[in-house]
């Protein structure tokens, strides 16, 4: 029991909001719940906070594996990506149930990361990293390449955010609903996130993290909980990418792309990926710079590759590592 | 018949790109413990360096000089940053990596345009060599000699002298090297520019056969992992074999059912991995 103690202790507090504390927590939660009220207000709209928490999901699905389990995925764009075309193709050809898309989406990514999980959880690594990226550019390439049912290279157009039907009538998703909509995804994404980590399962994952053999010695497979961990974190950022595809009403081969794996790598080091809510804050800083970026320079690929060397090289730790770091002294 | 020596054969030179920079890619992965997303930023630079300089030093003064121009900025780019992050989480090198792909890239795009170039090989090389066997073209022959020779300086550098002799022991034991009065940061730089230097070369032969576009380097560092994983870590003729095999794969596939030529790749690193974890000639227990 002495020996769970601290974990125990460390993965709770990092659950609070970015503020630290139940109180930073609720405090967090007002805010998104309000967020459609005052983005506006200084000077930005609704979708590029969905867009936040469609990143900030991804991020924090795949950190359960690369924070807290140690398992060096760059390959997450994947499972995002067939979230993204299992709801596309739901929608496009099978009917215009909102809550089926995205069950198909979540299902998709969900299963394929379980799949190839099996296959790469005895790696450890960079071995491990090469394995997830290169079975990443797979789909990819069947996306590019699955002409007549994907939309090739050109992407999936052909369908667009259905109303939500209830026994007492519809609602049509437009910026503010959809935002709710996709918060409601968020929170129970989290929620489940937030209940692995503090189980048992959890702890010992970030046991296999800090010690893979001294688990092993203690009877727990290892390989097993990183599948398991693997297997979580890619049904969350299938739902991320869902929600991705909703909101763009469109899916491209892009959103397959091994650069995308990458910038959802950088997410979760730029907040601090020892943290429950480091790609949260990871995912602000990128989408605000992209949304900034774009609008400045045509050298976005130079602006965001910078931005991944100086992270490296100087906030190894992220901005909450820091925060974190300066508080203990 | 003919079909399946014409999907053979293109494969084959398509890997022989393949195996180049997986040879590289894996000389890094050994010693240096990085995996290095951005060879093929530096595979496509090789390629453009060798365009710029035809016009000044012709054709094969180009061949000469373009990977040792990729092999400076390589060396530039290890002494300068990545040297920072060895001994650190493996995390961390990936990354930089990873930016720096992104940013040669970009400067690629912006120096020479979005837009393919073709890259001019000698006419004497470009006529094909025997009337039934048309896609027998001087210049693919070209391309598996080229590639041979230097894989062979490789190997005898590897082999023969007292450079490749420490890189070697490095991959088995870098502290003992060290402690042996080695000096490794040295012998780091070099290996990493020994691996950017056959980049470049297949950025030259990948040029004269495919064109140069600046995102060449990102469709051929795919296949090339996957090399390296079919082949078997910690094998250097393991990755040249993974990335010949893959090509030839590719090929054939391409020729009877077009759309799963790039699938089938993966299909084969999935077998791999299922029946044989280390790949072909990887060394047991490495990286499990």
């Amino acid at each position: 029991m002495s020996a769970q103690t601290p974990t125990k202790l460390r993965t709770r507090a990092s659950v609070a909001g970015p503020g630290g504390g139940m109180a930073g927590l609720a405090l967090f939660a007002a805010l998104l719940l309000a967020a459609p009220l005052w983005l506006p207000l200084i000077g930005s709209y609704t979708d590029l906070g969905t867009r936040l928490l469609v990143y900030a999901l991804a991020g924090m699905g795949l950190n359960l594996l690369l924070g807290f389990t140690g398992g060096l995925s760059f390959g997450h764009a994947a499972y995002f990506g067939l979230g993204a075309y299992g709801t596309g193709l739901m929608l496009q050809y099978a009917g215009p149930n909102m809550w089926e898309a995205v069950a198909a989406g979540v299902l998709l990514g969900g299963v394929a990361a379980t799949l190839l999980g099996s296959l790469v959880m005895k790696k450890h690594g960079i071995y491990f990293a090469m394995i997830t990226i290169a079975f990443g550019q797979m789909f990819y390439f069947i996306a590019v390449r699955w002409n007549s049912l994907t939309g090739g290279e050109d992407g999936l157009s052909g369908f667009s955010r259905r109303p939500l039907t209830f026994p007492g009538g519809s609602l049509v998703l437009t910026s503010v609903p959809f935002y709710y909509f996709v918060l409601f995804f968020f929170a129970a994404g989290v929620f489940i996130l937030w209940w692995v980590l503090n189980s048992p399962l959890g702890h010992a994952m970030v046991g296999a993290r800090e010690n893979a053999q001294r688990l092993e010695f203690l009877g727990v497979r290892v390989e097993r909980l990183t599948w398991v961990s693997f297997a979580i974190s890619g049904f969350v950022t299938a739902l991320a990418g869902s929600m991705y595809a909703l909101l763009n009403n469109f899916t491209s081969p892009l959103d397959l792309d091994w650069q995308l794996s990458g910038y959802f790598v950088i997410i979760c080091v730029l907040g601090g990926m020892r943290n429950f809510w480091g790609p949260f804050v990871g995912a602000a800083i990128y989408v605000l710079m992209q949304d900034y970026a774009s609008s400045y320079t045509k050298n976005w690929l130079s602006v965001i590759g910078l931005m991944f060397m100086l992270v490296v090289l100087f906030f190894p730790r992220g901005l909450l590592g820091m925060l974190q770091r300066r508080k203990r002294a | 018949m003919e079909v399946l020596l014409f999907g053979a054969f293109n494969g084959l030179i398509v890997g022989f790109f393949y195996a180049l920079m997986a040879l590289g890619l894996s000389l890094i992965l050994g010693l240096n413990n990085v995996i290095n997303f951005a060879h093929g930023g530096f595979m496509t630079l090789g390629g453009y360096f060798a365009f710029t300089l035809v016009p000044f030093v012709g054709f094969w003064g180009a061949l000469v000089i373009a990977p040792f121009a990729a092999g400076l900025l390589g060396l530039l780019a290890e002494r300068g940053v990545i040297r920072r992050l060895y001994g650190r989480d493996p995390l961390y090198s990936m990354l930089l990596t990873f930016g720096l792909a992104l940013i040669l890239e970009d400067i690629t795009r912006t120096t020479w345009g979005p837009q393919g170039l073709p890259f001019a090989i000698p006419d004497f090389l470009n006529s094909p060599l025997s009337n039934i066997y048309f896609f027998l073209t001087g210049y693919r022959l070209f391309v598996v000699i080229i590639a041979l020779v230097a894989t062979g300086l490789l190997f005898a550098v590897l082999r023969f002298t007292r450079l490749g002799v420490c890189i070697r022991a490095g991959n088995a034991d870098l502290e003992t090297v060290a402690s042996l009065g080695v000096n490794i940061f040295f012998l780091r730089a070099a290996n990493f520019t020994l691996g950017i230097m056959l980049a470049g070369l297949a950025g030259i032969l990948a040029g004269g056969q495919l064109g140069l576009t600046p995102t060449m380097g990102t469709s051929l560092i795919m296949p090339s992992f996957v090399a390296i994983i079919v082949g078997g870590a910690g094998s250097l003729i393991g990755s040249m074999l993974g990335g010949l095999i893959i090509g030839v794969a590719a090929g054939v596939t391409g020729m009877y059912y077009p759309p799963a030529s790039e699938v089938v790749i993966y299909l084969i690193m999935a077998l791999v991995l299922l029946l044989r974890p280390r790949g072909l000639l990887g060394q047991e227990g490495l990286y499990e």
